[in-house]
């Protein structure tokens, strides 16, 4: 956009753009068109005739309460999974950027989890916790705690968020070290000259200086934990016991593929774009400010 | 260090261990479970230590003769499959995106904006939003059960596009400028310049795309039905699915870290690279 250079005009940028249009076109466009135009049909229960009903389905989903209940347990889901790896992370970075020799093995041994798969950390998270066999199950029997996440709805919730935070730890920690070693260090002796302990300087100082980090971290860990973790979900507990853990990403998937419920999971996409498009603008909006500081 | 204090230098490495402890136990655990037998993983408490089974497990995990009761697909099979998914969305991402990133910044054509705004929107819409739809029109083309069904819609990426448009950006206008005073066309200026300018850039995004490729699960889980297609990360599901009647957990475990293991080691050599991708792309 920027540059003053440009070759002369051809068919050959036409060619060059084209793969990836076709392919946003095809995957894209024609398919959200698609769930924006059936958000607006019901279709009959043998799928033999659809009726056009503008915004039918779309207040059925709001006076539904299971769907207004996935809304606030989805809310729920990723404010702890957000504040639980970002406090964590905060912790990790906060040592971490007092290491001197070997700081990159610990930040090695630190990131690897973000290569796994949701679905295998959510595989491993419920081996660990399986209420028959599960080694930290037979720990949590010592101190009388009677686990079975398989039919206690606030244990299956705690254990999805446990998997999802700890898949997510390694993500923050890379961001929040970058940041606390681009803090000059004059600053921090100068505040230690002045008699900060750490803790104090820890709060007064690199606190307020990766608050735009955790900004962006939290718009991050946000769409983390309403997209992605699907895979925990799906793995741990399939939205149960009594849709305990059925947060919106895994009822669209539900009511489309399980319950057939066309029209209605349409309008979940739809929603659920809104939401995305949302998010994307804030994160957006956030990084041209950040160009000041 | 600021201050010399031996108690609190202690005290970092203290949490540091703890911190790496707790975010490794489950994967110790995973490996303690894959080197045991069958019978030693129902008996509780559960084993910390590992056994002298591990590459038996992995001999007949890899080889699919382990689980009972299920399709009998090797997971040798299945990890080729994610393997072929993880390559051709790195590899078709980085291509599709360098080339429309290369046209929108060193060419001036009609309709050039409205190209761009269209790239930019599919980074709002994720996979799992608009999935039913994209399932339709993948059915629609006959893809099911494919590689290209696997990998085709996961490919457009407007994050890719914009990485290679911000690295075009910093590149001196200057080097254009003579490119075309020796005589060089926009190919030409594309092979021999651009492209060994953003090696770097490229191989970062590669790392990025291969974990993110490899971990796909939601997708490959709907549009594959065919046993032979599924990609590994999918039949682990498939294979918890089948313990809740006969609890095989050395072998599943066992899977899950033979599926966990190609990413991580690309993580752990690749860190520099890794860490560029990522820090590079989200923003």
């Amino acid at each position: 956009m920027l540059k003053r250079v440009h070759f002369p005009p051809s068919i050959l940028p036409y060619l060059l753009v084209a793969p990836q249009v076709a392919i946003t076109l095809i995957f894209f466009i024609w398919p959200a068109a698609e769930a924006l135009y059936q958000s607006f049909l019901i279709e009959d229960a043998f799928g033999l005739s659809t009726e056009f009903v503008w915004f039918e389905n779309f207040d059925a989903l709001f006076k539904d309460p299971q769907y207004t209940g996935a809304f606030l347990r989805t809310a729920f889901f990723s404010g702890a999974v957000a504040f639980l790896s970002l406090s964590l992370a905060i912790v990790l970075a906060g040592f971490a950027d007092r290491v001197v020799r070997g700081a990159t093995v610990y930040r090695t041994l630190l990131i690897w989890p973000y290569a796994i798969a949701p679905v295998l950390a959510g595989a491993l998270w419920a081996f660990m916790f399986n209420p028959t066999l599960g080694i930290i199950s037979y720990a949590l029997e010592f101190i009388n705690v009677d686990w079975n996440y398989k039919v206690n709805g606030r244990q299956a919730m705690a254990l999805v968020i446990m998997a999802a935070a700890w898949k997510q730890v390694a993500y923050n920690f890379l961001f929040y070290l970058a940041a606390m070693q681009s803090i000059p260090k004059s600053v921090i002796e100068a505040a230690a000259i002045d008699g900060a302990g750490p803790i104090r300087r820890f709060w007064t100082i690199i606190f307020p200086l990766v608050s735009p980090t955790t900004f962006f971290l939290l718009v991050i860990n946000a769409v983390y934990a309403f997209f992605d973790t699907f895979g925990i979900i799906d793995a741990v507990t399939q939205g149960g016991p009594a849709n305990a853990t059925t947060i919106l990403v895994y009822k669209v998937y539900n009511d489309g593929f399980v319950g057939l419920d066309l029209g209605g999971s349409a309008a979940q996409s739809v929603i659920l774009m809104a939401l995305v498009i949302a998010m994307t603008v804030v994160q957006f909006r956030f990084i041209e400010k950040k160009v000041e500081y | 260090m600021v201050e010399h204090r031996p108690i609190l230098t202690v005290l970092t490495h203290l949490v540091m261990l703890t911190g790496i402890l707790l975010i490794a136990f489950p994967i110790w655990i995973t490996f303690v479970a894959a080197s045991h037998d069958a019978i030693r993983m129902t008996q509780v408490p559960l084993p910390l230590w590992p056994g002298d089974q591990f590459w038996h497990n992995m001999k007949i995990t890899l080889l699919g003769s382990g689980l009972r009761g299920t399709e009998t697909t090797p997971v040798w099979w299945m990890m080729f499959n994610s393997l072929v998914m993880a390559l051709s969305i790195a590899f078709g991402k980085i291509a599709i995106s360098i080339i429309s990133a290369f046209a929108i910044v060193y060419f001036r054509f009609p309709f050039r904006m409205g190209f761009f705004w269209l790239i930019f929107i599919t980074l709002m819409l994720p996979v799992e939003v608009r999935i039913l739809p994209t399932f339709e029109v993948v059915a629609n083309l006959g893809l099911l059960n494919s590689y290209a069904g696997l990998s085709l819609p996961l490919i457009a990426s407007a994050t890719a596009t914009f990485m290679f448009r911000q690295v075009f950006l910093t590149i001196p206008d200057e080097m254009l400028e003579s490119a075309r005073i020796d005589g060089a066309g926009p190919m030409r200026f594309f092979w021999d310049i651009l492209l060994p300018l953003s090696r770097t850039n490229i191989a970062a995004l590669f790392v990025i795309l291969f974990i993110y490729g490899w971990n796909q699960y939601l997708w490959p889980l709907l549009i594959t039905t065919d046993a032979d297609m599924t990609t590994v990360v999918v039949s682990l599901k498939q294979m918890l699915t089948a313990a809740e009647a006969t609890p095989e957990w050395n072998i599943i475990m066992m899977t899950a870290l033979l599926a966990m293991l190609p990413p991580i080691l690309v993580v752990v050599f690749m860190q520099k690279l890794f860490v560029k991708g990522l820090t590079e792309t989200d923003k």
